[in-house]
C-alpha cells in the first residue's frame, strides 16, 4: 500500500501516459484529458503494486522524486500550485505532460525510472496484466474493451476460424526457391 | 569431501544452439547434460493470458540496454518457443558482407551453396514448409495486397507451423497452446532427452574455469520458479567440452565473466554485436480504402480490421534483397504481429501534435488498434554493439520477478546502420501511405532504445582472429573445447528472420565438435538421422563432414 498522496501522483503518472475520464466530478488525480477510462481505472496502481511488477519498493521515492520535480517545474513556469494535493496532482493535464516528456527523453538521469513506470502503465491498459485476461475482458476492462480484443472460446482461449482472404494478392518474387526462400 | 559432478558435454541454453547440439551429441554416445535458465514448459501449460506470472513473462526475456532492447526465450527451447517461427533462408549476398572490417566477415568456407545443405537438413528435422496464399492471415494478405499496389511483391514465408493444429490465436509469444508450432520442445529436445541426455531448467549458468585435466567446471545458480531474482541454490559440474548457446545476449557475458578464469578472451568477445537491423513501423489501416483500393473483403463483411487474428509473419517482400546494391541499403520487410503491452508502447502517432508515444493522441491510436498493421524491416546494421562489465549473476539485473532486466549492451547506431533505417521506413511509408491506405509511423527509439528480436553476432564465427571470437568450427580462439553454437556465433545481420540459419549453422558445427570429443577419449559417433528418423538431409551434407571433422 501507498499512503494516499503517493497514491493520487502515482494515479496521476498513470493517466499522463493514458489519459481518462474522471472518476468522479472532484476526482483530482485524473484530469479528465481523454473520453472513456485509461490507464488508472484499467489497474496502473494494482499493476505497478504487484511484487511480479518488481518496482513497488522504489514507488514511495519515486512519487517523492516526481512532486519534487513538479514544484521546480512549476516555479520555472509561474504555475501555482494548490497545497491541498500533492504539488505533480496540482500540475494541469499539459503541465503534466511537459514534465513527464522531460523526464522519459533520453539523457534525463533518471530516465529509466520514469520509464518503468510509463511502460507498466500502458501495460495495464493494454493487458490488463494485474488480472487474467479472461476476467478483465468479462469485467469490460477498459484498455481491453477500447482495442476491441476479440472475446476467447468458451474454454478461455482463442481460434479464429476465419482469418485468411484465401487469395493471391501479389505476384510472388521473381528469384524465389525451391524451398520458398530468397535467393 | 564433496565429488562434482561430470559429464562429456555440457551444454549452456536449450534453443537451436543448444538442442541440436544435445541431440546429436547424446543420439552419437556422449553423456549430455543441458542447463537452461528458464522453465521447462510445453503445450498444455501455454496460457492465453497477459497476467504477470503467466507463461509468457514466464519464457520471454526483454533485456533493456543502454540504445538497444534484446527479446528473446528464457526456457527449455529458448527462442524456438516464443518465436513466430517463420524460416526464410539468408539470401546469397549476405555472405559475402564486409560490414566495418573491410574484408568478408564470413569464414571462407561458408556461403550459401555451403550452407543449403545444413538448411535442408534443419527443414527436414523441425520440419519447415511452404506456406501457400490460404495459409495467409488477413494482416498478411492486406501487405501483399499493399505491396501490390505499390508496385512490388510479396511472398509466403516458409514457417515451422503444422497448419492443421494452427488456430491463428497470435499467441505465439507465450508458447503454442496447440502444439502448431514446430518448437524444439517437439523434435530435437524429445529425441536429445530419448537418447540421454538430461535437460535441467531454472539452471543459470555464472561461470566458466579450466580444470587440470584439460575440461572445464561450470559454476550455475538454481532459479527460483516464481522470482528469477532469487538463487535457491548453485552448483558445478565438470565437462570435456562446453557447449554455449545461451543466445547472443548472455553467451558473451557468461565469457567475459569467466575472464579472469580461464585467461583472455578474444577481442571479438561482446563486440560486434548486430540487432539484426530490425526495426518496426506501425501503419493504422483506412478500412475504407483497404476494400476501395486494394478490393479486400472479409467474410464477415469488413475490409480488415483483423490485427489480433493470424501467426506472426505470414509474407514477406523481398524486392530489396538484391545483392548488385551496396550495402546498407538491402532489407526485407515483413508482416507482423506483436501483442499488446510490447506491440503498443513504441507505436507512435502520426502527425502528432503532442507527445508520439503516450498521452491523449496516443490513445486514440490504440483505440484503432484492431486497424493496425506492423511492417518489420530487417536491414544491416554495422555490428555496433558492445556489451560492458557484466552484471553480479545471469545477463541482466532483474527489475521484475521474470521478463524484465537491465543488461550491459550498448548500441551506439552508426551512419551506415541509421542510413538502412531510413531506406527501409521511407519505402514502408511510399507503400503504405499510397493513395492514402494508411498512416505510418516507426516504432520510437527514445523509449527503450532500438530494439531486436534477433540478438546476434557478440561471439561470432570468422576467418580473422582480430574480429571474431570463434573459427569456423565455432570453437573458442584460445580455449580449445569451449564451442558457441548459438546466435552470438553469427557474424551478422542476415536482411531476414535469422532461425534458419542459426539452427543451419549449429548443425554444420556437430561435426567439429565430435570430433573435439573424440581426441578427449570420448567413444561418439556423428550421423544422427533427423530426430524423426528421416535420413535425406544427412545425406546432403555428407560431402561436408569429413573436412568439418578436421583437426
Amino acid at each position: 500500500m501507498l499512503p494516499d498522496n503517493h497514491t493520487m501522483t502515482l494515479e496521476a503518472f498513470a493517466d499522463t501516459i493514458v489519459p481518462g475520464e474522471k472518476r468522479s466530478p472532484d476526482d483530482r488525480a485524473i484530469a479528465g484529458a481523454a473520453a472513456g477510462d485509461g490507464a488508472v481505472v484499467a489497474g496502473a496502481v494494482a499493476l505497478l503494486l504487484t511484487p511480479a511488477a518488481g518496482v513497488a519498493e522504489g514507488l514511495e521515492s519515486l512519487m517523492n522524486m516526481l512532486d519534487n520535480h513538479a514544484r521546480e517545474y512549476a516555479r520555472e513556469r509561474g504555475v501555482e500550485l494548490d497545497g491541498s494535493v500533492p504539488p505533480f496532482v496540482s500540475l494541469p493535464f499539459e503541465d503534466r505532460t511537459n514534465l513527464v516528456a522531460r523526464l522519459v527523453a533520453p539523457g534525463h538521469p533518471e530516465k529509466d525510472g520514469w520509464v518503468a513506470l510509463a511502460l507498466f502503465s500502458n501495460m495495464a491498459f493494454d493487458t490488463g496484466a494485474h488480472m487474467p485476461t479472461h476476467e478483465a475482458i468479462a469485467a469490460g476492462h477498459p484498455g481491453l474493451t477500447a482495442m476491441k480484443f476479440a472475446n476467447p472460446d468458451a474454454d478461455g482461449l482463442w481460434r479464429f476460424p476465419a482469418y485468411s482472404y484465401r487469395r493471391q494478392l501479389s505476384a510472388l518474387h521473381p528469384h524465389t526457391t525451391p524451398s520458398g526462400s530468397p535467393e | 569431501m564433496t565429488s562434482t559432478e561430470s559429464t562429456d558435454v555440457l551444454i549452456v541454453g536449450s534453443g537451436f544452439g543448444g538442442a541440436i547440439a544435445a541431440y546429436h551429441l547424446a543420439a552419437g554416445g556422449a553423456k549430455v547434460v543441458v542447463l537452461e535458465r528458464g522453465p521447462w514448459l510445453e503445450g498444455k501449460d501455454f496460457e492465453h493470458d497477459f497476467l504477470l506470472g503467466s507463461s509468457y513473462t514466464r519464457i520471454f526475456d526483454f533485456v533493456v540496454g543502454d540504445g538497444m532492447s534484446l527479446l528473446g526465450g528464457n526456457c527449455v527451447g529458448g527462442g524456438s518457443v516464443v518465436y513466430f517461427a517463420a524460416m526464410p533462408r539468408a539470401p546469397r549476398f549476405v555472405f559475402e558482407r564486409k560490414g566495418g572490417i573491410g574484408r568478408r566477415m564470413w569464414p571462407g568456407a561458408i556461403s550459401r551453396d555451403t550452407l543449403d545443405p545444413w538448411y535442408d537438413k534443419v527443414s527436414e528435422a523441425l520440419p519447415v514448409t511452404k506456406q501457400d496464399w490460404n495459409d495467409v492471415s488477413y494482416a498478411g494478405g492486406l501487405f501483399a495486397a499493399a505491396c501490390n499496389h505499390a508496385g512490388r511483391t510479396a511472398n509466403p514465408v516458409p514457417v515451422a507451423i503444422d497448419k492443421a493444429l494452427c488456430t491463428n490465436c497470435n499467441w505465439m509469444m507465450a508458447g503454442c497452446r496447440f502444439d502448431a508450432k514446430r518448437s524444439l520442445l517437439l523434435n530435437y529436445l524429445p529425441a536429445a532427452v530419448a537418447n540421454g541426455a538430461q535437460i535441467r531448467p531454472m539452471h543459470e549458468v555464472q561461470k566458466l574455469v579450466r580444470t587440470e585435466d584439460g575440461g572445464y567446471r561450470v559454476s550455475y545458480n538454481v532459479i527460483h520458479d516464481v522470482d528469477y531474482r532469487v538463487a535457491v541454490d548453485s552448483g558445478q559440474i565438470d565437462a570435456k567440452i562446453v557447449i554455449l548457446a545461451a543466445g547472443a545476449g548472455a553467451t558473451p557475458v557468461i565469457l567475459q565473466r569467466s575472464a579472469d578464469t580461464l585467461g583472455e578472451m578474444p577481442d571479438a568477445v561482446g563486440k560486434y554485436f548486430s540487432g539484426n537491423g530490425e526495426r518496426l513501423n506501425t501503419a493504422v489501416i483506412d478500412e475504407d480504402k483497404a476494400r476501395d483500393l486494394l478490393g479486400l473483403s472479409r467474410e464477415d463483411g469488413l475490409s480488415y480490421a483483423a490485427n489480433q487474428i493470424g501467426k506472426g509473419p505470414v509474407v514477406a517482400s523481398w524486392d530489396d534483397l538484391d545483392g548488385s546494391l551496396p550495402e546498407h541499403s538491402r532489407f526485407s520487410l515483413e508482416q507482423l504481429y506483436f501483442p499488446p503491452g510490447f506491440g503498443t508502447i513504441l507505436a507512435q502517432v502520426p502527425d502528432a501534435t503532442g507527445p508520439t508515444w503516450f498521452g491523449t493522441e496516443k490513445k486514440e491510436l490504440v483505440e484503432q488498434w484492431q486497424s493496425w498493421l506492423t511492417i518489420f524491416s530487417m536491414t544491416e546494421d554495422d555490428n555496433e554493439g558492445v556489451f560492458g562489465t557484466p552484471p553480479p549473476t545471469g545477463n541482466a539485473y532483474r527489475i521484475s520477478q521474470q521478463m524484465l532486466g537491465r543488461g550491459p549492451i550498448t548500441y551506439r547506431p552508426t551512419a551506415n546502420t541509421l542510413f538502412g533505417w531510413e531506406q527501409s521506413d521511407a519505402e514502408v511509408k511510399r507503400i503504405m501511405e499510397k493513395d492514402g491506405l494508411s498512416k505510418v509511423m516507426p516504432w520510437t527509439n527514445d523509449v527503450v532504445g532500438a530494439y531486436t528480436v534477433h540478438p546476434l553476432a557478440s561471439c561470432r564465427i570468422g576467418d580473422d582472429p582480430a574480429t571474431s571470437a570463434l573459427d569456423d568450427r565455432h570453437e573458442l580462439r584460445g580455449h580449445p573445447g569451449i564451442f558457441v553454437t548459438d546466435g552470438s556465433a553469427v557474424p551478422g545481420a542476415l536482411t531476414v528472420n535469422p532461425a534458419l540459419t542459426i539452427a543451419a549453422l549449429a548443425e554444420r558445427a556437430m561435426p567439429g565438435i565430435v570430433q573435439a570429443l573424440r581426441e578427449r577419449g570420448v567413444d561418439v559417433t556423428y550421423g544422427a538421422p533427423s530426430p524423426d528418423g528421416e535420413t535425406n538431409g544427412r545425406k546432403g551434407v555428407a560431402a561436408q563432414v569429413r573436412s568439418l571433422a578436421r583437426d
